[in-house]
C-alpha cells in the first residue's frame, strides 16, 4: 500500500479492507438486534398460539393465501435484484447497480401496495381489532388476539420495508452519480444486507400467518 | 483479499431454489399431518432463510467473525424461546405437582 490514503478511507481505519470488515460486522450486530426485536413478537405469537390454537386456525382462514404467495415471491425476487445490484457495485458498475436498485424499489412498492390492499380488505370486513371489529361468536378472545399479532408483526415489517425503500432510493441515486467504486461500496452492501433481513422476516411471517389451519 | 463477488448464475440458481421451496411450503399447508405440518413448514422456511443468509448475504464467503456475530442473534433468540416455552407449557404441571403427595411418579398424567 502506498502512504497516500484512499479518499473513501475514514480516519479511524488503517486500510480499506479493515474498513470493509468493520462495516460488515457492525451491520451484523445491528441485524442481531433486529432478530431479537422481531423475535420477541414471534415469542408472543408462540405463547398465544398454544393457548388459542383454534382461533389461530380460524384467523388464518381470513387471510388471502394467494396474495401472500404473490407477495412472498415478489420479495424473494426483489432480494435477487438487490444482490445483483450489490454485485454490480462491487464490480464498479454504478449505473448498472442503480438500475437493479430501481427494480428492487419497484418490487418493494408492489409488495406494499398489495399489503395495503389486504389491510383495506380487513377493514371492510370489520377485522381490525380496536378500531373496526365485530366480535366473533366462537373466538371472542382468540381471534382479535390473532389479528392484533397479524397487524403488529406485518405492520412493523411493512415499516421496515418503507425505511428500506428510502435507503435503496438513496443508494440508487449515489450509484447513478458514481459515488461508489469497486474498492469502496460498503453502504451499498449494508443496504443489501438490510433488505435481505427484511425478506427473511417475511419468509417466517408468511407460513405462520397465512398457511396455518388450511 | 476483498469482498467475494458471486456470479450472476449463483444468484439466479438460489432464487429459483427459493421459489421452488416456496411452492413446497404452500403445498405442505394443504397436507394435513398434524403437528408435522408445522415442523415441516418451519424447516422449509429455515432452509429458505439459510439460502438467503449464506448466498444473498454472503455469509458463506465471510470471515469467522461474521459467522459468529450472525449466529449469536439466532442463538440467543432460541434460548429465549426455549426458556419461555418451558415456563408457559408447564405451568399446569407445576400447579398439579404442588397439590399432590410428594412421591407421585405420574406427574404428566393429567
Amino acid at each position: 500500500m502506498s502512504s497516500q490514503r484512499h479518499t473513501s478511507l475514514l480516519h479511524q481505519f488503517n486500510d480499506l479492507e479493515q474498513q470493509r470488515l468493520s462495516y460488515e460486522v457492525g451491520m451484523w450486530i445491528f441485524l442481531a438486534t433486529e432478530f431479537l426485536l422481531f423475535g420477541t413478537m414471534f415469542a408472543g405469537y408462540m405463547v398465544y398460539r398454544t393457548h388459542f390454537p383454534a382461533a389461530w386456525a380460524a384467523g388464518s382462514q381470513e387471510l388471502n393465501v394467494l396474495l401472500g404467495l404473490i407477495n412472498t415471491a415478489i420479495l424473494l425476487i426483489s432480494s435477487m435484484f438487490i444482490a445483483l445490484a450489490v454485485r454490480a457495485g462491487q464490480l464498479g458498475l454504478g449505473r448498472s447497480a442503480a438500475k437493479f436498485l430501481l427494480v428492487t424499489m419497484a418490487l418493494g412498492s408492489m409488495f406494499l401496495a398489495i399489503k395495503a390492499y389486504e389491510y383495506h380488505d380487513k377493514w371492510s370486513h370489520h377485522l381490525v381489532p380496536g378500531l373496526n371489529f365485530e366480535a366473533h361468536p366462537e373466538h371472542p378472545f382468540g381471534l382479535p388476539l390473532f389479528l392484533s399479532f397479524y397487524f403488529t408483526m406485518t405492520g412493523v415489517h411493512a415499516f421496515h420495508m418503507i425505511i428500506g425503500l428510502g435507503i435503496v432510493g438513496l443508494m440508487a441515486f449515489w450509484c447513478w452519480r458514481g459515488r461508489f467504486t469497486a474498492e469502496h461500496n460498503s453502504p451499498l452492501v449494508m443496504t443489501g444486507l438490510y433488505w435481505h433481513f427484511v425478506d427473511i422476516v417475511w419468509i417466517y411471517l408468511y407460513p405462520l400467518f397465512y398457511l396455518i389451519g388450511r | 483479499m476483498g469482498a467475494h463477488i458471486a456470479s450472476q448464475k449463483t444468484y439466479f440458481t438460489v432464487t429459483v431454489a427459493l421459489l421452488m421451496l416456496l411452492v413446497v411450503k404452500v403445498g405442505l399447508a394443504y397436507v394435513h399431518i398434524g403437528i408435522w405440518s408445522l415442523v415441516l413448514t418451519l424447516t422449509v422456511a429455515t432452509a429458505k432463510a439459510l439460502l438467503v443468509i449464506l448466498y444473498f448475504m454472503h455469509v458463506r464467503w465471510s470471515t469467522r467473525l461474521v459467522w459468529a456475530v450472525a449466529s449469536v442473534g439466532v442463538v440467543w433468540l432460541l434460548v429465549m424461546f426455549a426458556l419461555m416455552m418451558s415456563d408457559y407449557l408447564t405451568r399446569g404441571d407445576v400447579h398439579y405437582m404442588l397439590n399432590q403427595p410428594p412421591v407421585s411418579h405420574t406427574v404428566n398424567e393429567r
